[in-house]
């Protein structure tokens, strides 16, 4: 190896070394690249868990409530209407009471019934003599939500060396809650209510129920309508359609549709579906409908996509073999896209899952405390629920947005799981 | 045209004046040839010489390919296939075909040899479409191969049994006629001597015409050779008398490696 070669000189060593130089920085940039990004993510995770994960738990009181004829029927009608109007608060008042006898003055009262949360312990033994009459007169175990003040101070969130005049709690309200800490009256529980219960004008009561529900119908009604819609028209577009300027245009106008801001199709929806055709506002149908049509484009553009990295060799051997171009393009090439067209189209709900822009012009930002029962009844998406909690300024609804977040996020990437497990079970049946 | 009266048995196409155009490009000027019946027929010829395009005419696969026109008239015993009433999905149907890269459909065996009879409707039962699956098979000598795997996917033979499979696939729709496009472009030596061994049994039952970039396979496999050059058909005789005593110089030219 003595021939003189310019491949071994010191100015080739010296090349080399530059150009793997080159390729180093080349890959630390990358490097770096993917850690920014992983920090942030890591970051938004870290911050929305911090925050949320304490919704997820709730302070609760179980106490023994006498359920007196006096106050509930005192005529003892057994009348639905009077069972319904009774005056419960006062019979919860009175259970408050009783913890602590030797409170008398009018205003220690007040506080100490604000212990409790005052709507949602009244609705449920409301709700449970209105099922079972029986029950009046006797003393039952209930277990009730604390008021929302309660929960944060014993989560932390309410500082108790703030001044009490800077506080909405009383140092007096501290001193009882840390007694029925200590007797085991206060417990803190998973709180189910986050899940089962409708939006709320009181913290400790809001749940995400009627917005999922409201989610699932909008995300059903737009993969129904914009599935078949998106895979008919990149089929057409792609394998039947003459290729001409209309063509053309209709193509450019497909791919435009899919970068035109969001809340322009929320105007459409509320000119076009609620205006013109004569929609209810705020139901799910109308939602479905107009985030369907933000979906469309997606769908054509991945539909297209697999549909074009299917081997020509496919269509051109079925067609060999005297199958006709709509055989070849349905036997051959739709099953071999189908994978590429399932993950777009899930990504596309995704999408659809997170929009809430065009939900707020058609009026899905309403106030609901119901579960819708149907895709007619007015409804609200998880998206446009995180908004209206982000917007309200007690503390307890801070720590509610971060949960809600979280389980929104959960609900992606399950869908997201559910797309790659497709996918790759599909193509190994290749 | 008027050469032809009746068309004689043992030709199967009748090419007069066979023009193909992409667009504005003319690939074939303007071909006359009589395939026959029964044998093989290769067609040589430099890259881009249009035996590809030509054996394309054949089956009306060329009607894919946006722009592509074909003038001139083929006829197949006797009957104009580019004729307006003549639907191609039958003459695919006579006239099946082989390309240079596999390509098996990513499904079982058995489901690629039953496709086309399937969508022809050809069995009227499950024994029958089986019986036709294993005679088809047995056809393109892969039977033995294959015959415990059927359930298993086609992609999953080798490249050499791949292009068996479509050969067995092309025969299960009945086919006269068989065209090969570099059918052992993408096979090793052993597979190539297969397949070539499976040609030579296939001829007794169907035209054959078989586009090769290898002179030696011509030579081996084809009854008759056509050299291309160019767009134009330059010489068409025995295969034998093509490679030692062709009357063309620029064959002479490419059969022995001077041009090419």
């Amino acid at each position: 190896m003595e021939s003189k070669s310019i491949h071994n000189s010191e100015f080739a060593h010296k090349r080399l070394k530059k150009r793997y130089g080159k390729e180093r920085r080349f890959r630390m940039w990358g490097v770096a690249a993917i850690c920014f990004a992983l920090a942030s993510l890591g970051w938004l995770l870290f911050s929305l868990v911090g925050t949320g994960f304490t919704a997820f738990q709730q302070n609760f009181m179980s106490i023994e409530v006498t359920l007196e004829q006096s106050i509930i029927d005192p005529q003892n009608t057994n009348d639905r209407e009077t069972l319904r109007g009774a005056n419960y608060r006062r019979i919860i008042q009175n259970t408050m009471y009783n913890q602590f006898p030797d409170v008398t003055e009018r205003k220690a009262k007040q506080e100490l019934f604000a212990l409790v949360s005052a709507s949602g312990a009244t609705n449920q033994i409301r709700q449970m003599v209105y099922n079972d009459p029986s029950l009046i007169g006797k003393t039952i175990r209930v277990t009730v939500p604390t008021s929302d003040q309660v929960d944060q101070l014993l989560k932390g969130y309410i500082k108790r060396d703030v001044p009490e005049s800077r506080r909405k709690i009383s140092d007096q309200q501290i001193a009882w809650i840390d007694d029925l800490k200590s007797r085991k009256i206060i417990k803190k529980k998973f709180n189910t209510i986050l899940f089962t219960n409708p939006d709320s004008r009181d913290p400790e009561l809001a749940g995400i129920a009627s917005a999922v529900i409201g989610s699932v119908m909008i995300v059903l009604i737009a993969f129904l309508l914009a599935l078949p819609i998106g895979v008919g028209s990149a089929l057409y577009l792609d394998e039947f359609a003459p290729k001409n300027k209309f063509t053309d245009l209709i193509e450019i106008n497909i791919n435009n549709l899919a970068a035109v801001p969001s809340i322009v199709f929320g105007l459409l929806g509320l000119a076009v579906f609620i205006n013109f055709i004569g929609f209810q506002r705020s139901i799910p149908l109308v939602g479905g409908m107009v985030l369907a049509l933000r979906a469309f484009p997606t769908i054509v553009i991945a539909t297209r996509a697999s549909l074009r990295s299917v081997s020509p060799a496919m269509v051109d051997g079925a067609l060999s073999l005297g199958a006709s171009h709509t055989q070849a393009v349905f036997h051959q090439k739709l099953p071999l896209a189908g994978p590429g067209i399932l993950t777009g189209s899930i990504i596309a709900m995704a999408q659809v899952l997170g929009e809430t822009a065009p939900l707020l012009m058609i009026g899905m930002v309403a106030f609901v405390t119901e579960i819708p029962n149907s895709i007619s009844d007015p409804a609200t998406a998880l998206p446009v629920q995180i908004f209206l909690w982000s917007d309200s300024a007690e503390r307890a609804w801070s720590e509610r947005t971060a949960a809600a977040i979280i389980i929104l996020l959960v609900i992606l990437v399950m869908m997201n799981g559910v797309a790659i497990w497709l996918r790759n079970r599909l193509e190994k049946r290749r | 045209m008027s050469d032809i009266e009746s068309p004689s048995t043992d030709v199967k196409f009748t090419c007069r004046d066979v023009k193909v155009h992409y667009g504005d490009f003319e690939a074939l000027h303007g071909i006359d040839i009589d395939i026959p019946d029964r044998g093989v027929t290769a067609f040589i010829g430099p890259s881009g010489c249009g035996k590809s395009t030509f054996l394309r005419t054949f089956n009306r696969m060329n009607d894919t390919i946006e722009g592509c026109r074909v003038s001139g008239e083929v006829l197949m015993d006797g009957q104009d296939i580019y004729d307006k009433t003549l639907d191609p999905v039958l003459l695919r149907a006579q006239v099946g075909m082989v390309f240079q890269k596999p390509n098996p459909f990513p499904k079982s065996i058995y489901d690629n040899i039953a496709y086309g009879p399937r969508i022809h409707g050809l069995t009227s039962s499950k024994a029958e479409l089986d019986a036709l699956v294993e005679k088809s098979l047995r056809r393109a000598g892969l039977w033995d191969e294959v015959k415990d795997r059927l359930k298993l996917s086609g992609t999953g033979l080798s490249g050499g049994q791949q292009q068996r499979l479509v050969i067995a696939r092309a025969i299960a729709v009945s086919p006269q006629v068989i065209l090969m496009d570099e059918p052992a472009s993408a096979l090793d030596p052993i597979a190539t001597a297969k397949l070539e061994a499976l040609i030579d049994e296939l001829k007794e039952r169907y035209c054959i015409i078989i586009v090769t970039h290898s002179m030696a396979q011509a030579a081996r496999v084809s009854d008759k050779t056509a050299f291309f050059y160019m767009g134009d058909l330059i010489e068409f005789d025995d295969t034998e008398k093509i490679f030692t005593n062709p009357s063309n110089s620029r064959t002479q030219d490419y059969i022995t490696g001077r041009t090419g």
